[in-house]
């Protein structure tokens, strides 16, 4: 999971971090101020299933964009992307087209961000 | 949000209130609890204005003073922010409440490829001191205060207030300026943060003690334990760790040689209110009492303002809620009537649009409106301390300062708030508080109107401030434009003394100043400050 930008509102990334977490993943946080590369080298680093973002800049379009042409430069494309945050719904759309998996916006349940991860995880164990 | 655990039989009837804090609520309090708890007027509350001040800090309350309202504002360029400072003044606002965009508190220019994207999106974008001599433009700064919200480069936005004041005529002794220069709790909550914890400790330092010497109406720190509610914190949490970074920095100063009582009096405290309307009046009015006594105990504060808790008591950002935003309203008149009821000196209040986009003129002006209808409708200017005597109040203050002492003793046993924020511990308490009540609340074992109870099933849409590129294109111009005229020898050796003083131990105060006057922008004295003292690592513990 990993915060890109130099928005510090921590609380939403954490507190899934530790819902994924009970639910019995390995969830790794990379800690604030990260830019979307170093996201990218930790996730090549760790080699991870999921990529999971929390944004509340607004500045969600760009980030992902960066982040999905960067996915596929590394050929990480099997990287199920998720993200979270203040995201108007208007631009969940928008993000899936880049080819992000799935938006959760604040206000989402537990339940439903596991459940979708557990079913559209894309690397075999 | 922040509201009790109710527990409840199968009619609706309650069983059991738990507290956030964890304090359990009797369905009635009689005579005999004050008896449990010791209770001793002279001991536990005092007169108002007396020792331990948990009846207020002011002898007459409201009577004498009306609290002070600061709304926090400031958003785009320099001049759209001005503008919303005179609108703001011209309607009877006291005080002023600085909004930095992110690149600023984070220390970056405008055209740093770091601010991309980010530049006047939260708050206003500020370069040099060119943006301030805009900002403050026609603003009386020896009337109005302001406070700063900014906090790891703190000390450069310090000197820059200072620096525009002085152009525009005015003594640095009459300005009155409130940097929010909280860095522990940036590191706790928030996350604006820069420096590692050391250096960072004694920027904080350094600013109190310039200001006790250079600046007497500033109050150079403003411990927030707001935000360390904000990210999840209980109230009892809240206080307590106020309290300890408090201890910090005030150890931090008096490692140079000065009493706690030659600029104690300056720490003021930014504090939350939401949720519980009962536990948040006896939190405040626990912590008063607490920050007096252990000030006389621990550093032998003896000067009555000394010991005074003063500071804004407001906000309640988290209590607010996307879903059904109007409600945000009374939730709003519910918080301000807390902080009346549990004498708070100055107030401001999120507005109830701000869970789905960056406040409107009108939404800002309404929270201004409701301290209005509260001071001169409601009678809350009255009396002063309005539940003292409280059967019940009184309990729950007193078992307010035991969980407070508690959880100052976890943070004391492993070394005090340095040792606890470098460590991850105590992000990793409040990280925790903010699952286990997320968790809560997606169950219905907390309500919250709107969210889990009484929904509507239509979302109100986030409306994100449309991202204005000509602000950002006439920021970057006039930017570039400066470091075309400005003297830039004066600038490099402004710079040259301010790292001299950061890598030694003398005081960066009167280096800022005069970077700032020769036009130095915030980037190029923060990368001083990075250069001099490297950048902080968290400690993520999960």
């Amino acid at each position: 999971m990993g915060k890109p930008g130099l928005d510090g509102h921590d609380r939403g990334v954490k507190v899934v971090a530790y819902a994924l977490k009970d639910a019995g993943m390995e969830v790794l946080y990379t800690g604030l101020h990260n830019t979307v590369q170093d996201i990218v080298n930790q996730a090549m680093q760790e080699d991870v299933d999921v990529i999971g973002l929390s944004i509340m800049s607004g500045a969600h379009i760009p980030i992902c964009r960066k982040l999905m042409e960067l996915i596929k430069k590394e050929g990480l494309t099997d990287i199920l992307v998720v993200v979270g945050g203040v995201i108007p719904s208007r631009d969940i759309d928008v993000l899936k087209e880049m080819g992000v998996d799935e938006v959760f916006p604040n206000g989402s349940n537990f339940d439903e961000i596991i459940r979708f991860i557990q079913e559209h995880v894309k690397r075999q164990e | 949000m922040g509201v009790a655990t109710y527990i409840k039989d199968e009619k609706d009837a309650i069983k059991e209130v738990i507290l956030q804090s964890g304090i359990k609520v009797k369905p009635v309090y009689k005579p005999e609890d004050l008896e449990r708890i010791g209770f001793d007027y002279e001991k536990d509350l005092g007169d108002p204005g007396e020792y331990p001040f948990t009846r207020g800090i002011h002898p007459l309350g409201y009577r004498s003073r009306n609290w002070t309202v600061r709304q926090y504002s400031g958003f785009g360029t320099p001049k759209e922010t001005n503008e919303r400072f005179r609108l703001l003044i011209s309607h009877g606002q006291t005080g002023l409440n600085v909004a930095f965009d992110l690149p600023t508190q984070m220390g970056y220019d405008s055209d740093d490829p770091m601010s991309e994207g980010e530049v006047g999106r939260v708050g206003m974008a500020v370069d040099s001191l060119k943006d301030f001599e805009i900002a403050f433009q026609d603003i009386q700064l020896d009337k109005i205060g302001s406070s700063l919200t900014i906090n790891a480069i703190a000390t450069v936005m310090l000197a820059m207030y200072q620096s525009v004041a002085e152009k525009f005529g005015y003594r640095k002794e009459d300005i009155s300026a409130t940097p929010q220069n909280d860095i522990l709790k940036e590191m706790i909550g928030r996350g604006a943060w820069i420096y590692p914890v050391e250096p960072a400790v004694r920027l904080v330092g350094d600013s109190i003690e310039y200001a006790m010497k250079a600046l007497p109406k500033c109050n150079p720190v403003s411990i927030s334990g707001y935000h360390i509610r904000e990210s999840g914190g209980t109230p009892a949490q809240e206080i307590a760790y106020a309290l300890m970074i408090a201890f910090a920095y005030i150890d931090n100063v008096i490692a140079r040689g000065y009493k706690a009582e030659e600029f104690v009096s300056r720490f003021s405290f930014n504090l939350n209110i939401y949720g519980n309307l009962w536990e948040n009046v006896a939190k405040f009015r626990a912590g008063r009492k607490l920050w007096a006594r252990l000030l006389r105990e621990r550093y032998g504060v003896r000067d009555k303002k000394s010991l005074f808790l003063r500071g804004m008591f407001g906000g309640g950002g988290s209590g607010l809620t996307k879903q059904q935003p109007e409600n945000n309203i009374m939730r709003g008149a519910y918080y301000a009537l807390t902080a009346a009821l549990a004498g708070g000196q100055t107030t401001g209040l999120c507005s109830f649009d701000e869970a789905y986009t960056i406040p409107t003129e009108r939404a800002a002006l309404l929270s201004l409106r409701t301290f209005q209808v509260l001071m001169d409708e409601i009678g809350l200017r009255d009396t002063v301390d309005p539940l003292a005597g409280s059967y019940f109040m009184e309990t729950l203050t007193k078992e307010m300062e035991e969980k407070i002492l508690e959880e100052m003793e976890k943070i004391e046993k492993i070394g005090g708030m340095i040792e606890a924020v470098s460590s991850g511990f105590v992000q990793s308490e409040v990280a925790k508080q903010a699952y286990e009540f997320e968790k809560k609340l997606q169950k219905g074992e907390v309500i919250k109107v709107g969210v889990n109870k009484y929904t509507e099933g239509t979302d109100m849409e986030v409306e994100l401030h449309e991202h204005n590129e000509d602000w950002v294109r006439r920021q970057i111009d006039g930017l570039k434009k400066l470091r075309k005229d400005r003297d830039n020898s004066a600038v490099a050796n402004s710079l040259k003394a301010l790292e001299d003083s950061a890598k030694g131990q003398q005081n960066v105060m009167p280096y800022l100043v005069d970077c700032c006057k020769a036009y130095a922008t915030v980037g190029e004295m923060s990368n001083v400050f990075r250069e001099a003292f490297g950048e902080h690592i968290e400690r993520l513990i999960f």
